[in-house]
């Protein structure tokens, strides 16, 4: 499997791809860093990817049950 | 090897630790904005039928197959009865296929809707595929669902379930590529908000000698709890969140009863639901239906780990001794309280936060796992010593450092984006821009999902790479059954007219009726076992016969 995984590497869309080792886990510090910087930036970045009319988009989202 | 000598769910894996047989089921959301009274079992079909298109695109011959439902028996109970079908709410009906003919479809929905639809060439609705990675895709009820195909661990689990989203994000962009047909929206959360869930279920294979009466007591307090790691998150309390505010589980209001058979009313902790699709008297598949669908693969992966781990806790006779006061006010207090700090009561009288309740069941998984070995860095079973790591980690963040924490756990995540929007633009929690948040924040489209926006941005981790979840949209896992299930599909799509987990039926040139290939044992049917013969063979009759045993068919 791990033979698998590591076939084809590619980028789907523009991200980065990062391949964060089984053991040991990524270091926490690496990754706050990154959710501490650009806050409003990315607030900026959502503003414009949420559907418009917030109200009426969330109202229509019904479903029949499931299980 | 101590305590644990019975093998581990499925046999053959190390015992004690986090492999084991296991899957995954998602029920997507669906919403077509521009037709919002369109039928959702109508508009679920079409997203089946948009990956048959989508597929056979992808492979001549065609992937779409007929589900196999002879060893389905969802009435059976683990705790050793089966419900009159006549008593049987009619959505646990679930061995009955939900094939829409032309004629019934025209009668609920009108010819207009019908011809709208399209149909396959047989005339009737595609309402079930299998598919080339061994998984299943079909409409449940009113949502569309991807059932992932079995796999031995949690990284796997976490890899056909991310892959089960890419499948889902096909049948989107198919469907917004045909002018005829509304846009449809999936997506991979659980409730509407409006009282009305959906489950994503997970599967684990125990074998049937443990007794039930164990599962209950040794899983209750861990499913407790187990969502301050895997909880999705969700705006609003109560089941039609009509209480303004935030919760760490979509699930949680959901849930009315400690154990029972229902998955769609009284919704039990512990569902016992006994359909092993497996060797009867050898093995249980344990059904569970209190978990949320994660984007987060930290959560997801955790989700699968530390369950699986404390299924081995339980078989080995170690799950902690402890027993949660009322555990459904349990399950809803943990969830309403972010604040990680509120105390359950245990029926010793202790109390206890849900770190550390979780805490104890990761100190008995350690001490199992060193003890059978199966946790050794080096030498271990490749998979433990993750879960363990990981688990350690996540519960650490949570206690001390949440900010990390929100990089991995789901609901933290986005209550990071939802605190921000508080902060910014002052919003109340029922705000509807809140809600809009939460919906969207599980949109499958990396474009409009908020989870993939934070994924883009790095500010979510991964367990895998991106590639190794778009190989498994067609590739099955190599090392169980569904290696079988999945190669049958696409190498031999034309000559099989039916499959299931346990079985993949052939109608075959030269054959006089159906070749049926049961496939019991979960591991076996594997890429060592049958890789070779799917090498040497472009023909299924040829195939078949070596694989039974016959002489070649004559030739059609």
């Amino acid at each position: 499997m791990a033979g698998q995984e590591q076939q084809h590497p590619q980028s789907r869309d523009s991200q980065v791809d990062e391949d964060i080792p089984e053991a040991p886990p990524a270091p926490p510090e690496a990754q706050a860093s990154a959710s501490t910087e650009g806050v409003d930036d990315l607030l900026d970045e959502i503003d414009g990817v949420l559907e418009s009319n917030a109200e009426e988009f969330v109202r229509a989202f019904v479903q029949k049950g499931g299980q | 090897m101590t305590a644990a000598s019975e093998p581990a769910g499925g046999g053959g894996l190390p015992a004690g630790g986090a492999m084991r047989v296991m899957g995954a089921e998602t029920e997507y959301g669906i919403h077509a904005p521009s037709a919002p009274s369109a039928n959702a079992t109508m508009m679920s079909a079409r997203v089946v039928q948009a990956y048959a298109q989508v597929t056979r695109q992808r492979a001549a011959g065609g992937a779409e197959t007929r589900w196999d439902y002879t060893d389905e028996e969802p009435l059976h109970d683990a705790r050793g009865w089966t419900v009159d079908r006549a008593t049987a709410h009619p959505s646990q009906l679930t061995d009955q296929p939900p094939v829409l003919d032309a004629e019934a479809v025209a009668l609920a929905y009108g010819r207009e809707e019908l011809e709208l639809d399209g149909q396959d060439e047989s005339g009737t609705l595609l309402m079930n595929m299998v598919l080339g990675n061994g998984a299943r895709l079909y409409v449940d009820h009113a949502h569309p669902e991807y059932s992932s195909p079995e796999v031995t661990n949690p990284r796997d689990a976490v890899r056909w379930d991310a892959a089960g989203d890419l499948v889902a994000l096909a049948t989107v962009r198919r469907l917004a590529a045909d002018p005829d047909l509304p846009p449809v929206n999936l997506y991979k959360n659980n409730t509407d908000n409006k009282s009305v869930s959906y489950g994503s279920h997970e599967n684990y294979l125990m074998p049937r000698s443990v007794p039930f009466g164990d599962i209950v007591r040794g899983l209750t307090p861990f499913f407790v709890t187990r969502q301050i790691m895997c909880g999705t998150g969700r705006v609003g309390i109560g089941q039609d969140s009509s209480t303004p505010g935030y919760q760490i589980s979509q699930r949680a209001d959901f849930f009315e009863a400690e154990v029972g058979l229902e998955t769609t009313i009284r919704r039990p902790i512990i569902n016992t639901r006994d359909e092993p699709h497996a060797t009867a008297d050898k093995y249980r598949r344990l059904h569970v239906i209190i978990g949320d669908a994660n984007l987060s693969q930290v959560s997801n992966y955790l989700k699968f780990g530390t369950t699986a781990m404390v299924l081995s806790l339980i078989e080995a006779g170690l799950a902690p001794r402890v027993e949660v006061y009322e555990p459904v006010a349990a399950l809803q207090a943990v969830s309403h309280d972010t604040s990680l700090t509120a105390t359950l009561r245990l029926m010793d009288g202790r109390r206890v936060t849900a770190l550390d309740l979780q805490w104890m069941y990761h100190e008995a998984a350690a001490k199992l796992a060193q003890d059978t070995g199966v946790g050794d860095a080096l030498d271990g079973d490749g998979h433990t010593h993750a879960v363990l790591e990981h688990w350690a980690t996540v519960l650490t963040q949570l206690d001390n450092d949440r900010k990390a924490a929100a990089s991995s756990v789901e609901w933290l995540a986005k209550l990071s984006l939802l605190e921000g929007y508080r902060e910014r633009d002052g919003l109340e929690w029922n705000d509807a821009r809140m809600g809009l948040v939460d919906l969207q924040w599980a949109d499958i489209r990396p474009e409009k999902g908020l989870y993939y926006r934070l994924l883009a941005r790095n500010r979510m981790q991964r367990i895998l790479e991106d590639a190794a979840i778009a190989s498994a949209v067609s590739e099955p896992p190599s090392d169980t059954r569904a290696f079988f299930r999945g190669k049958c599909i696409s190498s031999f799509g034309k000559d099989v007219v039916g499959a299931s987990w346990d079985s993949v039926i052939f109608d075959v040139p030269g054959y006089g009726r159906l070749q049926r290939v049961p496939t019991r044992e979960p591991l076996r049917g594997t890429k060592a076992l049958t890789g070779a013969l799917f090498e040497r063979y472009r023909e299924a009759g040829p195939f078949l016969a070596e694989l039974l045993g016959h002489n070649a068919p004559p030739a059609a």
